[in-house]
């Protein structure tokens, strides 16, 4: 067991280790640089989005390289979590200079290591586009992407080797754990939580330490502490970046939570589907029991915590909470109503407490820096920062984390990157299949909790999926529908039975055989299902058809009086023809097609039997652009 | 062609199955960690190595039975050598993954879920898989295939489905 002394120890060694990737404005530079063995680090980013990418053959090409030049003595490479820029991936970041170089391919790295880690001139024509503009270098959190950004919980993300216990220690690990149960009371942890504002980041918005409160009050022989991650909006991956990247930071979190509501288990419920950050936490749970820092006895102060991984098994609706605790327990993962609230009677039947992720990778940061600095990030009802996964029609696609009150316009059109030249950003989607859709005319709401509720969408988890004028709203309403519809656990009626209906129509409505009772119809159904389905899945099921109905209600009329896609999505809607005018009669597309629905002889106009033709779409990419004859009308 | 769909376990499979029992018999609410493991051992998990794990770990088959079946990552039926998984997360969604699906359903004549005759090939539609920087994003078995073109599906579909066919 390593004492609160051992730990200092262990942070001023290797502080002066990675001090290497900080800048000179931060409080960490020039200590203990005696220490420093190596005058280089290479961080290659190993999220999930990296290693699908290819990320692993970067290493293993590093290594060689290294090693051949006779420079592997001299120059780490450390892999690390996600750096959010997901679109350019791989990544990897050379310190201290901080030179970025995005999309990397394995051929490229003998380059850069002769050029820059030999004769010390990074390869300018590699290096993030962003991060360069002519001769001058950018540093990387003044170029667009990172510019607005505030990382608070994924501070380590992309900075710490989040398999080595020791560098998350030299970034204060394990700090606030040891000023907790050696100098604080559990009451007085629980009073900065809740003196802080922090507030649910799962979706609820819930206040974390006014729940902690709940707990701690109920007496009972036996309490426990969970985790969510069992992050199941599609188009969300803010929880499996902070697990990859930062593991230790969830365990820290998770055992000052115990020692506040006094537990002294914890479960960590994660989705199957993230195997790189089920196998890091893991690594992360064993190293903390290794240094005392997990099990009994914690600092010799006499609290004991131990912590757990739980598997889920593919059920969106365990990410509700009563869900959750019936899945840990072994079985079907079905919702209960509440109350009892799980605070007074949850997994096993005991005081439980159960907090998102992003939300406890924000508990360590407030217990050493206080409440009244958390207090000064965000807005009045919405404290610190929010993690986006920014996803879809947009040019950076990523992992974005920005203080709360900042516009939905500044994170698409500065941060994002916008969407593809030529095309206009027409709404954004925030709350997955809870949440509804935010028009491009509302887009200077501020986010936070309250506005985006008052705008008829929700904060969520935190996936944020841009669509530009090729999405078609109802198209998108029926998406999140399907999901609903085959994600519903059955057991009440309103959202098993109710959720169909809904689908059912919007199937009729996309294939032009809706009425405007239809319409009516959905507006009755949605109300009912919203107010009477037992858990949270059922009552926010409606919320893309409503918001879409809201704003986007002329699209749906044009699919049922006009019988009309307008965006050109909806296949019985749409009719491919051959413009006379342009076409050369060249039969690329009469070859291409599966069906043979194109005739005519060559040299000649040609057209599109609208019995046999499918409309899947291939004759109008196959037509050469210089012709461009065939169209969606 | 082999009949896929009868039981053909080994007594290696079934004394590994045996020796996971045996370590979690006593710990509380385990059932689902057994079934993710005997799903790694057997590939799916077919009513035979339920009524193993029923008696092993003194759980009612009804139980056991409605778990696997609540559970999406549960399979009753074995999955082809290739299992084409195909992401339907939001951003891969916006970005054509439906065309990319039904590519594949048309190439490999088969349904989402369902299984080549030569147990070869295998269609599932996924949830998000998380890495939406590469959308539209699949795998097939472990291999990642991201940034489909969608304006060029069936050449994208071809190129990947000739890795595998002539293996």
């Amino acid at each position: 067991m390593k004492s609160l002394a051992e730990l200092q120890v262990i942070r001023d060694k290797h502080a002066g280790l990675v001090s290497l990737r900080i800048d000179e404005n931060d409080q960490l530079h020039g200590k203990c640089d005696s220490t420093s063995i190596a005058r280089k680090h290479i961080l290659v980013c190993g999220g999930t989005g990296c290693v699908a990418s290819g990320c692993k053959k970067i290493v293993d090409e590093l290594h060689k390289q290294l090693k051949s030049h006779k420079l592997d003595k001299e120059i780490d490479v450390v892999v690390v979590g996600c750096f959010g820029l997901c679109a350019v991936g791989p990544i990897m970041i050379v310190y201290p200079e901080g030179s970025f170089y995005s999309l990397v391919e394995p051929e490229y790295i003998q380059e850069i290591v002769e050029e820059h880690l030999v004769k010390g001139h990074p390869v300018k024509k590699y290096l993030y586009d962003e991060s360069i503009k002519g001769d001058v270098d950018i540093p990387l959190n003044e170029t667009p992407f990172y510019k607005k950004q505030l990382r608070v919980a994924l501070r380590n993300c992309g900075l710490i080797d989040p398999e080595c216990i020791e560098e998350y220690i030299a970034f204060d690990g394990y700090a606030a754990l040891g000023k907790a149960v050696t100098e604080m009371k559990p009451q007085d942890v629980i009073d900065i939580i809740k003196d802080s504002g922090l507030r649910g980041r799962g979706g609820a918005g819930f206040s974390t330490g006014t729940k902690w409160q709940f707990a701690a009050n109920v007496e009972s022989d036996q309490k426990y502490v969970l985790c969510n991650a069992d992050e199941g909006d599609p188009g969300a991956f803010m929880d499996r970046s902070i697990l990859e990247g930062d593991p230790h930071t969830i365990i820290e979190a998770m055992a000052l939570a115990g020692y506040a509501v006094g537990a002294n288990q914890g479960y960590v419920y994660i989705r199957a589907e993230y195997p790189i950050a089920v196998e890091r936490l893991q690594i992360a749970i064993d190293q903390a029991l290794e240094f005392g820092l997990l099990g009994n006895n914690i600092f010799d102060s006499g609290f004991d915590f131990h912590l757990e991984v739980r598997l889920g098994a593919g059920a969106f609706v365990c990410g509700e909470e009563t869900a959750l605790i019936t899945s840990i327990e072994g079985k079907r993962g079905e919702p209960r109503s509440r109350p009892p609230f799980p605070a007074v009677r949850g997994l096993f039947g005991k005081p439980t407490i159960l907090n998102n992720v992003e939300t406890y990778a924000n508990i360590p940061v407030i217990i050493n820096k206080g409440a009244e600095w958390f207090k000064t990030i965000g807005t009045d009802g919405s404290r610190g920062t929010k993690v986006f996964a920014l996803g879809g029609k947009i040019k950076n696609i990523g992992l974005v984390e920005v203080p709360m009150g900042i516009t939905l316009r500044e994170i698409v059109e500065e941060i994002g990157g916008n969407v593809a030249p030529g095309k206009t950003f027409k709404a954004a989607q925030t709350g997955g299949p809870s949440g509804g859709c935010i028009p491009t005319e509302l887009a200077d709401t501020p986010i936070d909790f309250e506005s985006l509720i008052e705008i008829g969408s929700m904060m969520g988890s935190g996936g944020l999926i841009v669509m530009d004028d090729d999405s078609c709203m109802v198209d998108i309403a029926k998406f999140f529908l399907e999901f609903t519809v085959d994600e519903s656990c059955g057991k009440c009626v309103p959202c098993r039975i109710g959720t169909k209906r809904m689908l059912e129509i919007l199937d009729k409505i996309t294939e032009g055989k809706g009425t405007l009772e239809d319409i009516e119809t959905l507006k009755v159904l949605s109300a009912n299902i919203k107010s009477t389905s037992l858990c949270g899945l059922g009552q926010t099921a409606p919320n893309p058809v409503l918001s879409t109905l809201r704003y986007f209600e002329d699209e749906y009329l044009a699919h049922v009086n006009d019988h009309k896609c307008p965006a050109g999505v909806c296949k019985s809607l749409l009719k491919y023809v051959i413009d006379e005018d342009k076409c050369v009669g060249c039969g690329i597309c009469k070859r291409g097609c599966p069906t043979n629905a194109i005739k005519g002889e060559p040299k000649t106009t040609h057209y599109i039997d609208q019995e046999l033709c499918t409309k899947c779409g291939i004759c109008i990419d196959m037509c050469p652009p210089k012709f461009g004859a065939i169209k969606i009308v | 062609m082999p009949d896929v769909k009868t039981f053909s376990g080994t007594p290696e499979q079934q004394s590994k199955l045996m020796e996971i029992i045996e370590k979690q018999k006593n710990v509380r609410g385990s059932l689902i960690a057994v079934l993710h493991e005997a799903q790694q051992i057997y590939g799916y998990l077919p009513i035979e190595v339920q009524e193993m794990i029923s008696k092993g770990l003194n759980v009612p088959m009804t139980e056991i039975y409605g778990v696997v079946t609540f559970y999406t990552q549960f399979s009753l039926e074995p999955k082809g050598k290739y299992n084409v998984a195909i992401c339907m997360g939001t951003a891969c969604y916006v970005k054509g993954a439906g065309k990319i699906l039904d590519e594949f359903k048309k190439e490999l004549d088969i349904d989402v879920d369902g299984v080549t005759d030569d147990g070869k090939f295998s269609i599932e539609a996924t949830r998000c898989i998380g890495a939406c920087g590469l959308a539209p994003v699949l795998t097939v078995g472990d291999d990642v295939y991201g940034r489909i073109d969608e304006h060029n599906v069936p050449a994208e579909v071809a190129k990947i489905l000739k890795n595998y066919k002539e293996v």
